[in-house]
C-alpha cells in the first residue's frame, strides 16, 4: 500500500520563480568568470552592491554560497578541514564552511546548476564589517588566494541613536571606495546607473518589507523557512530590476492568499511565533515540519528582515547609503534591538519569541546578556532558547530541540 | 476513546522513557499512586515500557483492561505505542510536580542525561523552562562516568559523599575534564569520599548556573532519588529548604499519569 504522506504547509508558486532567478544569476555570473567579459566583485551580504552595479560589477555572494552549504548539509563535513588549517570551531561556520570547501574544490552549485564547476573567480572583494568581523577575515583570506585587493568600509558596532557623525564616515569610507574600484573595473563611475541601482534596491526592499508584512495577517500566508529562501533576491539581486519583478509576484501570490484567507500551514494557525537569529540552514525542512505539526507558524524573523533598506534614497545615494547600512538591526546596540523586537512581538500579534542560540555566530545572537528575560518583564511573552548553529550540525542536538519547543508550545497552551 | 468500565476501577498509566531509566506510574481516580514501576531503558524502548507496566499492574493489583488511558513521556515518548497521548518530559515534571506542592514552585529535575529547571505559577502554569545544553555536566551520566572512574558501584555513591570531611572542588564544565581533575585528586591521595562529595556539588553548581531561582524550590528526578544526599547539599548551596515528591523519580511518570486522567475527564465532558 502506498505511503501516503500528509500535506502540512502550503507551497507558494513564486518558489519556481525564485529557482529560476537563482540559476540565472549563478549561470550569468559562471559565464562572466570563464568569458573574462564582466567583472566580478565579491561581496558581503550587506556590502554596497549599488556602488559596485554602477561600476558594472558582477556581484557574489560568499555569504550566500556559505548558506547553500549548509542548507545542503554540505558544511559539516567541510568545516573541520578550515578548523585544521587554523580557524577555530567557535568562529563563524560559514566562513569555516566555505574556506574548507574552497580548499576542498567543492560547491554546491554543481549539484545544482549543471555545467558550473566551481565558484566564480573574483577580480576584486569587498567588504562591510557591520554584518561581523569575521567577514574581513574571511575575505582577506581570499584576497590572499586570489591574489586580488580587498577593499571595504569598517562599520561601528552597537549604534544607539545614528548621528551625522556615522553617516559622513560611512558615506567618505563608500566614496574612497570609488577610485580603487574604477581602476579595477577600467571605467569611470557612471553616476545615473548608480543612482539607478539605489533607486531599485530600495523598490526591492520596500516590495520584501511588504511581502513580510503580509505575516501579520491571521492566518500568514508564509512562515520564516519560507522568508529565508525568499530572500535570495533581496540579498543577491538587489539593485536589479529582476529582482523587483521577483518580488512583485511573490507580494501578489501572498496577497493573494490574505484576500483568500489561507495561511501558510494547511492546518489551523494556532500559535503564532517570532524567530530572532539565524536559521539553522541544515534543518529548514526539517523545523518547517517541525512547527506546522505543532499547528505553530513561525511568522516574523529579526533575520529576514535584515535585507530592508528602507533609508535608500537615488538622489543623495552615497549618504543614503551609510544611512541604510547603519539602520540595520545588526549594528545597533541592545536598546534599540529590544525596541525593535518589542514593536514586531506587537505587530505581527506574536504568541512567544524564540531565540536562536547560534553556537559561531554571536553578532546575530540575541540571547547571550540577558534580552530576553528582559522583554519578558516589559511584554509577558515568553520566550525559548534553541540551541543550534546556522551551518555547523555538530552544535546542535536534534532531539533536544524538538522537547525544547514541543515543551515551549505546551506552554502556550497552558496560557490560552 | 475511552474504555468501557466502571469508572471507579479505572487507573491512568503515566509511562516515562528516560534516557536511562523508564518508569511507570498508575493512579486512581482520586489521583493516588497505585503502583509503579522501573527499570533501565535499555535499547527497546516498547518492550522496557510494557514490561515496566506490568510491573505496575501487578503492584496495584489492576489488569490492563483497568488503564483508561496511558500517556507517554521522556526520550522514547513517541516509541510507546500503547499510549494514546506523549506530552514533554518538562510539561510532566512539572504536571507531576505541582500535584504535591500546588502553589508557585520551581522545579528541579536532575535526569539521566539532562537537566531541567522549570518555573510554575500558583496555578501550576508553566511560567519558563530552562534544558541544560547539549553537555552531561551535572546529569545522572556525569556521577555514572565517575563511578566508573573511580571504580566503585553507583549505589554506594551518597554513602561514601557522607562520609566526607573535605568537599574538594571539581569546576570544569566538561564531564570529560572533570574526570581528568578526579584522576589528579586521586592522585594526590584524596579520599574517595571527599571527591565524590565534590562531584555531588558539582552536580548541584552546574545545575544553579542554569536559571534563577524562585518561589519554593522541588527537586524531582532519578538522580536525587537515590542520592538524597544530594538534597542536604543542595539546601547548603542555595540557603534554603529543597522540597522533594514521595517518589522524586516517578515525578514525571505520575505526570504523565495525570495528563492520562485529564483526558479522561474532558472525553467524558
Amino acid at each position: 500500500m502506498a505511503h501516503e504522506t500528509k500535506q502540512i504547509l502550503r507551497r507558494l508558486k513564486s518558489a519556481k520563480d525564485l529557482s529560476r532567478f537563482m540559476a540565472d544569476y549563478y549561470y550569468e555570473l559562471n559565464e562572466a568568470a570563464i568569458s573574462g567579459k564582466r567583472k566580478i566583485a565579491w561581496c558581503t551580504s550587506v556590502g554596497p552592491a549599488e556602488l559596485l552595479r554602477g561600476l558594472g560589477y558582477l556581484i557574489y555572494f560568499p555569504e550566500t554560497h556559505a548558506a547553500m552549504l549548509g542548507a545542503t548539509r554540505m558544511a559539516t563535513d567541510l568545516i573541520p578541514t578550515a578548523n585544521a588549517m587554523g580557524y577555530s570551531p567557535e568562529i563563524c561556520s560559514y566562513l569555516t564552511a566555505d574556506i574548507g570547501a574552497f580548499v576542498k574544490g567543492i560547491t554546491p552549485l554543481s549539484a545544482a546548476y549543471k555545467g558550473i564547476t566551481s565558484v566564480p573567480k573574483p577580480d576584486v572583494l569587498v567588504y562591510n564589517t557591520n554584518q561581523c568581523r569575521d567577514v574581513l577575515d574571511w575575505f582577506n583570506w581570499y584576497g590572499d588566494k586570489f591574489n586580488v585587493p580587498v577593499v571595504g568600509i569598517e562599520s561601528y558596532r552597537s549604534v544607539g541613536e545614528i548621528t551625522d557623525f556615522h553617516i559622513d564616515s560611512i558615506a567618505s569610507q563608500i566614496e574612497n571606495l570609488v577610485a580603487p574600484l574604477e581602476e579595477l573595473a577600467g571605467c569611470k563611475l557612471d553616476m545615473d546607473a548608480f543612482k539607478q541601482a539605489v533607486a531599485l534596491s530600495r523598490e526591492c526592499s520596500d516590495l520584501w518589507a511588504q511581502c513580510l508584512a503580509t505575516a501579520s495577517a491571521k492566518p500568514a500566508p508564509l512562515t520564516f523557512f519560507d522568508g529565508t529562501t525568499l530572500m535570495g533576491p533581496a540579498v543577491v539581486g538587489r539593485g536589479t530590476l529582476k529582482a523587483v519583478e521577483m518580488y512583485r509576484l511573490l507580494l501578489d501570490e501572498l496577497e493573494e492568499r490574505v484576500n483568500a484567507g489561507e495561511g501558510a500551514l494547511v492546518g489551523e494557525e494556532k500559535y503564532r511565533l517570532y524567530w530572532d537569529g539565524m536559521p539553522v540552514w541544515g534543518r529548514l525542512g526539517m523545523h518547517s515540519k517541525m512547527f506546522a505539526e505543532l499547528n505553530a507558524n513561525v511568522i516574523a524573523s529579526t533575520y529576514c528582515s535584515s535585507w530592508i533598506f528602507s533609508a535608500l534614497d537615488p538622489s543623495d545615494p552615497f549618504k543614503s547609503m551609510a544611512r541604510a547600512y547603519t539602520e540595520l538591526f545588526i549594528v545597533r546596540n541592545d536598546a534599540y534591538k529590544e525596541r525593535y523586537i518589542q514593536d514586531k512581538l506587537d505587530v505581527f500579534g506574536c504568541d512567544g519569541i524564540l531565540y536562536h542560540n547560534a553556537r559561531t555566530c554571536p553578532n546575530n545572537t540575541n540571547c547571550l546578556y540577558g534580552m530576553p528575560q528582559r522583554l519578558f518583564r516589559k511584554t509577558g511573552i515568553p520566550f525559548v532558547i534553541m540551541d543550534g548553529d546556522l551551518n555547523d550540525l555538530r552544535c546542535l542536538s536534534d532531539e533536544q530541540t524538538k522537547t525544547n519547543v514541543e515543551a515551549f508550545i505546551e506552554q502556550l497552551e497552558e496560557m490560552k | 476513546m475511552s474504555k468501557t468500565y466502571s469508572i471507579e476501577k479505572a487507573v491512568y498509566a503515566g509511562v516515562d522513557v528516560g534516557a536511562s531509566h523508564t518508569k511507570v506510574a498508575l493512579i486512581d481516580t482520586a489521583g493516588h499512586l497505585r503502583g509503579h514501576g522501573v527499570r533501565k531503558s535499555g535499547v527497546n524502548f516498547s518492550a522496557t515500557a510494557e514490561m515496566c507496566l506490568a510491573d505496575a499492574l501487578q503492584m496495584a493489583d489492576c489488569t490492563a483492561d483497568q488503564v483508561a488511558h496511558t500517556v507517554s513521556t521522556g526520550y522514547g515518548r513517541h516509541n510507546v505505542t500503547f499510549a494514546s497521548g506523549t506530552h514533554t518530559e518538562i510539561g510532566c515534571h512539572a504536571k507531576g510536580s505541582y500535584f504535591y506542592f500546588p502553589e508557585a514552585i520551581t522545579v528541579i529535575d536532575i535526569g539521566g542525561q539532562d537537566n531541567k529547571i522549570i518555573k510554575l505559577d500558583s496555578n501550576g502554569r508553566r511560567i519558563s523552562f530552562k534544558m541544560n545544553r547539549k553537555c552531561a555536566a551535572g546529569t545522572g551520566a556525569f556521577l555514572e562516568e565517575m563511578a566508573t572512574r573511580l571504580d566503585i558501584p553507583l549505589s554506594d555513591m551518597d554513602g561514601l559523599a557522607r562520609k566526607s570531611t573535605e568537599t574538594v572542588n571539581i569546576g570544569s564544565y566538561c564531564t570529560v575534564f572533570s574526570a581528568t581533575e578526579v584522576l589528579e585528586y586521586i592522585r594526590h591521595g584524596k579520599k574517595v569520599q571527599d571527591i565524590i562529595k565534590g562531584l555531588f556539588v558539582s552536580v548541584i553548581r552546574r545545575v544553579l548556573e542554569m536559571d534563577s531561582l524562585t518561589e519554593k524550590v522541588v527537586m524531582t528526578g532519578g538522580v536525587v532519588a537515590h542520592n538524597p544526599y544530594l538534597i542536604d547539599l543542595s539546601e547548603e548551596q542555595i540557603g534554603r529548604r529543597v522540597w522533594t515528591p514521595p517518589f522524586p523519580q516517578l515525578a514525571g511518570a505520575i505526570g504523565a499519569a495525570l495528563y492520562a486522567k485529564a483526558t479522561q475527564t474532558s472525553d467524558n465532558e
